[in-house]
């Protein structure tokens, strides 16, 4: 569905995005992470033909480019960083100026559509300009959409949006998921990527991982079991670093953290041995590292010259 | 050809509930076309004005304008001669208001970026976008100049007024006028899409409004004498000019360099 190869842009003597190959499926939310000024932005004004790459190339939807640019346009949305609405026009006039503009053969309908299924069309005369900043990115969103393309690239869509609103676009862009269209989200909201993405990339003018969330926290930190013991957990350490299974262990207090390839096997070894041992063994459960953790580790691991 | 037009009515939708540009659009020629009317009407009105209008020296100023016509009448021709010039500047002051909010003004609401990624190729914005500064200028002109010219026939005496109009003002009006709209449009469209205020792009382009008033200097002083031959020369000049910088303002607009050097 999207496919680059070797994609890079440079600014003079800055590269923005450096030799990034990506392969992206029909039908899935791909997150694409990165600080602010990672060229993420620009990634995706190249992959929508707003900007041509320096070399390297892409492929959206079949179409090539830089050869197929009017193709391209005409087959995905954009959410812009910015919404950029016509202020002083109506969101029934905005919406339908852009439904012309992408060719849409039933342009009322289409903008009726949207504006009901994201709850603006009792606003629907009204100047966008009077619209608060949720209200526009959601316009800003059906206006992505009018044309019902395969690929949405959505840049930050909830940036400086209260919780209520990006829970709206939250749900809308799992609805549009259902679907089946192929999103690129470009976002901070490392929660939001967590929740949405079937795969995440960690970028940084070049690319750094890509994978989905599981599989990078364990990439990341592998997988880690906790075991709360009731008393101190450092008299049992020796017990569980003896067992061939456990790649490492720490003592904090009452637990015992432990790294471990394939936990479903091993903690029922685990609980026998510390049990033996004399543990009073008060629960046990994975822990869990937020994707921010991941994302925040994957940054600091990132060489200086990048 | 659905887009531009798309874009035209978007343009007009938002240029005219800009305040600013609508009062430019619709005052200024009023202005225009009151302001001589009131003059001939108190010029008739007024005691002691005949004196004053009929100075010999003025025959000097309006030479070949001015054969037959004693000064009095002479001072009306010429009179109407300068103010119909004005009526040359007319579509070059109102076209760069509304083209220099129409690139810089769609920058500074970062609406150009959603709109360049839709399937409309930059020669169809740009007609749009020509066309909806155009179209307005030439409107309002001509309409300000036919109250002129109604006016002009009913408070002149017939002779004043069959030595004022002649063929080379409508050639004026209906040729050149538009002709220099478009260049003055294609300026303002060439500087707004290469600066990031439309205050800066509407003095910048303004300044093809000089060459105009030279043109008003010249007549008034007497040194330029305005006939068909002069207006076919201006014609072609300016033709030509349009020509090179609607192909300048095409080549000249560059998406990338439009959104990638926004601050």
């Amino acid at each position: 569905m999207i496919n680059t190869s070797n994609l890079t842009k440079t600014f003079g003597e800055h590269a923005a995005v450096d030799r990034l190959t990506l392969d992206i499926a029909d039908g899935e939310v791909f997150g694409f992470l990165g600080p602010n000024g990672a060229g993420k932005t620009t990634t995706i004004r190249m992959l929508t033909c707003l900007i041509a790459p320096t070399s390297g190339s892409a492929r959206v939807l079949d179409y090539e480019v830089g050869r197929d640019d009017q193709q391209i346009r005409r087959n995905v949305g954009i959410l812009t960083e910015t919404p950029g609405m016509y202020d002083r026009l109506s969101a029934y006039r905005n919406l339908s100026i852009f439904a012309r503009l992408y060719e849409v053969e039933k342009v009322d309908f289409q903008v009726e559509k949207y504006l009901k299924l994201l709850g603006l069309w009792e606003r629907r005369n009204d100047p966008v300009g009077e619209f608060s900043k949720g209200m526009r990115q959601k316009l800003a969103i059906g206006r992505a959409l009018l044309h019902e393309p395969r690929v949405l690239f959505l840049d930050e869509p909830t940036s400086a949006l209260d919780p209520e609103a990006s829970r709206l676009v939250h749900d809308f862009i799992g609805e549009l998921k259902g679907r089946g269209r192929t999103i690129f989200l470009c976002t901070h909201n490392l929660d939001e990527a967590d929740r949405l993405c079937d795969r995440v990339a960690v970028f940084k003018t070049h690319l750094r991982v890509v994978d989905t969330p599981g599989r990078l926290r364990q990439q990341v930190y592998g997988r880690q079991v906790v075991f709360h013991l009731a008393g101190p957990a450092e008299t049992f350490l020796p017990i569980v670093q003896a067992l061939p299974f456990v790649k490492a262990a720490e003592a904090k207090e009452d637990k015992l953290i432990l790294s471990l390839d394939d936990p479903e096997t091993h903690n029922p070894d685990i609980v026998r041995a510390l049990v033996g041992a004399g543990a009073g063994i008060q629960f046990v459960g994975e822990l869990r590292y937020s994707l921010e953790d991941v994302y925040l580790q994957l940054m600091k691991e990132e060489p200086a010259t990048a | 050809m659905d887009k531009i037009i798309t874009i035209i009515s978007k343009e007009w939708a938002e240029v005219f509930k800009n305040k600013l540009v609508f009062f430019s659009v619709l005052f200024l020629p009023l202005i225009l076309a009151a302001l001589p009317l009131g003059m001939l009407f108190a010029f008739s009105r007024i005691e002691g004005m005949e004196t004053e209008l009929n100075d010999p020296e003025i025959m000097k100023l309006a030479g070949q304008m001015c054969v037959g016509l004693n000064p009095m009448d002479c001072s009306l021709v010429y009179t109407l001669n300068l103010f119909v010039l004005m009526f040359m500047i007319l579509p070059v002051a109102i076209p760069v208001t509304i083209a220099a909010y129409s690139i810089v003004g769609e920058k500074m609401t970062r609406s150009l970026e959603p709109l360049l990624a839709t399937p409309i190729t930059t020669v169809e914005l740009l007609t749009a976008k020509i066309i909806a500064a155009v179209v307005p200028a030439i409107a309002a002109t001509w309409v300000a100049f036919g109250i002129f010219f109604i006016g002009a026939w009913l408070l002149t005496p017939p002779a004043v007024f069959a030595a004022f109009f002649k063929p080379h003002w409508l050639l004026a009006i209906f040729v050149v006028a538009p002709l220099l709209t478009i260049l003055a449009t294609c300026i303002a469209v060439i500087v707004s899409s290469r600066v990031t205020d439309p205050r800066v792009a509407e003095q910048l382009s303004a300044l093809v409004i000089l060459p105009l008033i030279l043109l008003v200097v010249g007549q008034s002083m007497g040194l330029i004498l305005i006939d068909e031959q002069l207006m076919f020369l201006l014609g072609g000049i300016v033709l030509a000019l349009d020509v090179i910088l609607l192909y300048l303002a095409i080549r000249l607009f560059q998406r990338e360099t439009i959104l990638t050097r926004w601050k």
